[in-house]
């Protein structure tokens, strides 16, 4: 198979890697809506704990997201 | 008819040429005026004009003055002040100037004819880095070499607590790396998408123009300017957010060094 071919369909395999991240980032950000509707007094305290979570969760997504760009770019 | 190049509008060129100076140990630097760094200076400039019009001392603000003061318990409310508590007071000027250059930059990209400087790796990597490089600096100050501590799990066995500090270890390296590429990759994919939505206006339309059975093409046409409306109001609402996120992100990794203490 054509080297450039193989790069294209590669890096179209590693984005497949986001769909992860954003169910992971989905489910996240539903359950702190719901419990922050719950007890919306307690939101407000848990708000780092939702950036952190969800800095955690993307950077998966990124990951995958970094290697399509390495197979897609990187000169062998 | 010209060629679709989606990345077209992501080359630098310079538009002022400045030899490059020799700096001893470095090699040569070169400092040439290009549409990036005009940019940058758009945005810083439009910042600082913002700022010294809307900073009067009125006990009774003005409308430019009840903009800046909203931008300012921003910050410092739901930013720094609530995500690092009361000890955020010296870290509000670097995430105050952080949130307001990325957003700018970010809007200043999505004016016709504007330039994102923020959808250059180059310029996201640095300010991951800064961020990375004040949180190291913050960290080891603070804390000396109790810094290490943020890496073990509280309560566990130590074989665990071995291999979780490994995780921990790579997980906190890899920092700068995502916040960079988040911001990146969030310009990026926004500009390319609404570049591919506007070829897809110009192509349809010239194919629907022929007439007959091809005339669906207007349809997709239209269809696609509509979708680059709703596009462009998702990448100011993402300009924002993405600023708002790497502000955010900033201060939960200060606050991490900053309450090691206290227990992040």
């Amino acid at each position: 198979m054509d080297i450039t071919a193989a790069k294209y369909i590669g890096a179209g395999l590693a984005m497949t890697g986001l769909i992860g991240a954003g169910a992971g980032l989905g489910i996240l950000f539903g359950n702190y809506l719901q419990a922050s509707i719950r007890n919306p007094s307690a939101a407000a305290g848990e708000r780092v704990w939702l950036f952190l979570g969800m800095a955690l969760a993307e950077s998966m997504g990124i990951f995958g997201f970094v290697m399509g760009f390495i197979i897609l770019f990187v000169k062998v | 008819m010209a060629a679709i190049e989606p990345m077209e509008q992501f080359m630098v060129h310079k538009l002022v040429d400045w030899k490059p100076i020799p700096v001893a140990g470095v090699g040569s630097i070169d400092l040439s005026i290009t549409n990036s760094v005009l940019f940058m200076f758009i945005a810083a400039g439009l910042i600082t004009v913002f700022f010294l019009a809307a900073a009067k001392r009125a006990v009774v603000p003005g409308r430019l003055q009840a903009v800046a003061e909203m931008l300012y318990g921003m910050v410092d409310g739901s930013l720094t002040g609530a995500i690092i508590g009361e000890r955020s007071r010296p870290y509000l000027p670097f995430v105050f100037t952080l949130f307001l250059l990325i957003a700018t930059l970010n809007i200043v990209g999505l004016a016709p004819g504007g330039f994102t400087v923020t959808s250059q790796l180059a310029v996201t990597a640095t300010l991951a880095a800064m961020t990375f490089i004040i949180v190291l600096a913050v960290g080891f100050t603070r804390n000396g070499l109790g810094f290490f501590k943020l890496f073990w799990p509280s309560g566990v066995h130590w074989s665990m607590g071995l291999f979780l500090m490994l995780i921990e270890f790579i997980s906190f390296s890899v920092r700068p790396l995502t916040l960079a590429m988040r911001l990146f990759g969030n310009m990026l994919g926004g500009h390319v998408v609404t570049y591919m939505f506007a070829s897809f206006v110009i192509g349809l339309g010239l194919f629907g123009l022929q007439g007959g059975l091809a005339s669906l093409g207007l349809v997709g046409s239209a269809v696609s300017f509509f979708m680059i409306v709703a596009l462009l109001a998702l990448e100011f609402v993402v300009a924002f957010l993405q600023a708002f996120v790497f502000a955010a992100l900033t201060c939960v990794y200060l606050n991490e060094v900053v309450n090691l203490d206290r227990g992040h």
